[in-house]
């Protein structure tokens, strides 16, 4: 269950992008990901751990919106471009060799993030609740 | 009003883990010295080969090994047998290392050597074939263990482990007399999802293959002490 690690790994990321707000607090509605078919992550498992993970932090509410890219590879012998297939060894269809080139696939990557930005609070009184709670990766 | 907003980031979702490795991997450098990540699934003969492989370069490399277990310490004491320093780095649930637990590991190797005086540092990592891929710790290069009794199917059951090795040490090749297996079958399985890595037939048993790969080791090791004389890439013409 790796994705749990993955989680962790992206609070951390969505810590970082949260300070460059700072003071004012963004509310995150939804953050948009881009997972590669040909990666160790399984969507619906990243989406599971996600919504444990940010209950009661400052991310509670927000949703994780995935979009899977497909695997695509370039065939290096003739440059045309194809959907490589575990039934078939990986090979390229056209020319019957192997993966070389991966064009898409690998992706792990926060494509955007949407959300709303309180107004900086009158005086320092900032709700303790709205505080990060970011669990570190180690 | 609270104005809906959208930043592009295009930031890796495992950037965290993945500064860590690079900071990693900067004192590695510093220290002039080859980290090794070396992975399989349980069982494939990880600790086994490289228990034979720290006695046969003992005396031609100073080395050390922080060593990934779920629970036990039971490969660390194995290969603190064979007389080279050996961090346990229990992982508890998790099932592969991450960047953060190596440089916790570095930490407990720093209080017993300077890692300076060292010139490969091997990081065994837990036995699993899906995640270790994606977590890089940073070191220099991957490497890969397929036992000849897991099946010929398994680089394309777990392409990912596959492609990112830099070396495939396909493990166990005495046995191959006693299994319906073809080992150039798992070699060209190996291939289709990765062209250009280093495949060698290794036994930890007979012995078979072991100069070939620690003469791949070798080449390593030198490719990269060649490394800070080379000129720098920037400015070139």
């Amino acid at each position: 269950m790796h994705e749990v690690d993955m989680t962790r790994c992206l609070l951390l990321s969505m810590g970082e992008w949260k300070q460059q707000h700072a003071p004012r607090q963004p509310r995150v509605s939804t953050v948009h990901l881009q997972v590669g078919a040909f990666t160790c992550v399984e969507p619906d498992q990243l989406v599971f751990t996600w919504e444990a993970a940010v209950q009661g932090s400052w991310l509670a509410g927000a949703r994780l919106a995935i979009e899977p890219v497909p695997l695509l590879g370039r065939c290096v012998l003739c440059s045309s471009t194809y959907a490589p297939l575990q039934e078939q060894g990986y090979r390229s269809p056209c020319c019957n060799h192997p993966m070389e080139e991966i064009v898409s696939g690998r992706e792990l990557r926060i494509r955007s993030v949407e959300y709303a930005l309180d107004d900086p609070p009158a005086n320092a009184s900032l709700p303790s609740s709205s505080t990060s709670t970011c669990v570190p990766c180690a | 009003m609270h104005m809906p907003l959208e930043d592009t980031l295009g930031l890796n979702l495992l950037a965290a883990n993945q500064h860590q490795a690079e900071h990693n991997r900067d004192h590695f450098d510093a220290w002039n010295l080859l980290c090794l990540n070396v992975m399989s699934s349980p069982g494939a003969g990880k600790t086994s080969l490289l228990e034979r492989s720290l006695a046969a370069l003992a005396g031609e490399f100073a080395m050390a090994v922080l060593e990934g277990d779920m629970t036990t310490q039971l490969d660390a004491q194995r290969l603190e047998a064979v007389g080279v320093p050996v961090v346990p780095i229990t992982t508890g649930r998790a099932c592969h290392l991450d960047a953060a637990m190596v440089s916790g590991g570095l930490r407990l190797l720093r209080q017993r050597l300077d890692p300076a005086s060292l010139d490969l540092l091997w990081v065994e990592n837990v036995g699993n074939l899906v995640c270790p891929a994606e977590f890089e710790v940073g070191e220099h290069r991957k490497v890969a263990l397929l036992s000849v009794t897991e099946g010929d199917d398994k680089p394309l059951k777990y392409p990912v482990m596959f492609r990112e090795a830099d070396c495939v040490l396909i493990t166990k090749v005495d046995l191959l007399p006693h299994l319906p297996v073809e080992v150039e079958r798992i070699e060209a399985h190996v291939r289709q999802v990765n062209p250009h890595c280093a495949v060698i037939r290794v036994s930890a048993t007979s012995g078979e293959g072991l100069a070939t790969w620690h003469g791949w080791l070798r080449e390593q090791r030198a490719a990269l002490a060649a490394v800070p004389s080379a000129p720098p890439l920037v400015g070139v013409a």
